[in-house]
């Protein structure tokens, strides 16, 4: 599968059956279709079934955000998976904490964090 | 301070670039800056994917300062809301299948001081924000 992106503010990684999307500019309706179309082909080509957002650098991001990870938890939780966020900073944080996002999408400092806890309490991989 | 730009998804960007420069000059904390940044980008994303479907379309927006409290007004002349009170509530969007998590409104409220939303259906909508910066200790 392919790892590279051309566009040089995004890349992604696949650990195990782990997605780690790295978002390094800002998040806003702009930046999300682009970010939508290509983590979904990601996800529809298989063997996927946790995403990761990775914010560091981020500094800003809007309720365009919150629809693009939404929509990405929905896509996974069908079929077992989970979704989390990493590399949090405060604006973000902000938004995060109004739009109720973190009842169902967790929070963990790196995504090797948050590998390790899919790892741990999801039930084999 | 007054521009008009093109209904492009680039412009939201320039947008809240424009107005963060703009109220430099009331010395916004970080916070405060990423406030009224946050509160343009959703009414200029509205502008956009609602008023103007994503076609084209003129995007207009003022900015003023008196003291310490900082005025936007940004307008488009595009298709209107229909029902205000409706697409104010939270989670509500017209826009399910672009994914749109109908908080936009909801932002603009929790970020901003006042909001204010004018529309006539078919002519367009005016949002007019209000907030003052530097009242420090209950922002939050």
């Amino acid at each position: 599968m392919r790892q590279e992106d051309s566009e040089a503010w995004l890349h992604y990684e696949l650990k195990n059956n782990c997605l780690v999307i790295y978002i390094t500019d800002d998040l806003d309706h702009h930046a999300v279709g682009y970010l939508r179309e290509k983590s979904d082909r990601l996800i529809d080509a298989g063997n996927i079934r946790n995403v990761i957002f990775d914010f560091k650098g981020v500094d800003f991001m809007d309720s365009s955000g919150i629809g693009l990870i939404m929509g990405r938890y929905k896509k996974v939780m069908f079929i077992g998976g989970r979704a989390a966020v990493t590399n949090i900073g405060q604006s973000v944080d902000r938004i995060f904490k109004i739009s109720g996002l973190y009842k169902i999408i967790e929070k963990y400092n790196t995504p090797d964090e948050a590998i390790k806890a899919f790892n741990k309490s999801g039930r084999m991989e | 301070m007054k521009i008009e730009f093109e209904s492009c998804s680039e412009n939201e960007a320039f947008a809240r670039t424009v107005i963060a420069a703009y109220i430099t000059r009331l010395n916004p904390t970080l916070e405060e800056l990423s406030d009224v940044k946050t509160a343009v980008s959703e009414a200029v994303t509205n502008c956009i994917i609602h008023g103007y479907d994503g076609g084209e379309g003129t995007i207009h927006m003022e900015c003023t300062i008196n003291g310490r409290e900082v005025t936007v007004m940004i307008e488009d002349y595009g298709v209107g809301i229909e029902d205000i009170d409706k697409a104010m509530e939270p989670l509500y969007t017209t826009k399910p299948e672009w994914e749109r998590s109908g908080m936009g409104f909801a932002f603009m409220e929790a970020f901003m001081d006042e909001l204010q939303v004018e529309s006539v259906f078919h002519e367009g909508t005016k949002i007019t924000m209000k907030k003052t910066i530097g009242k420090e200790t209950d922002s939050e």
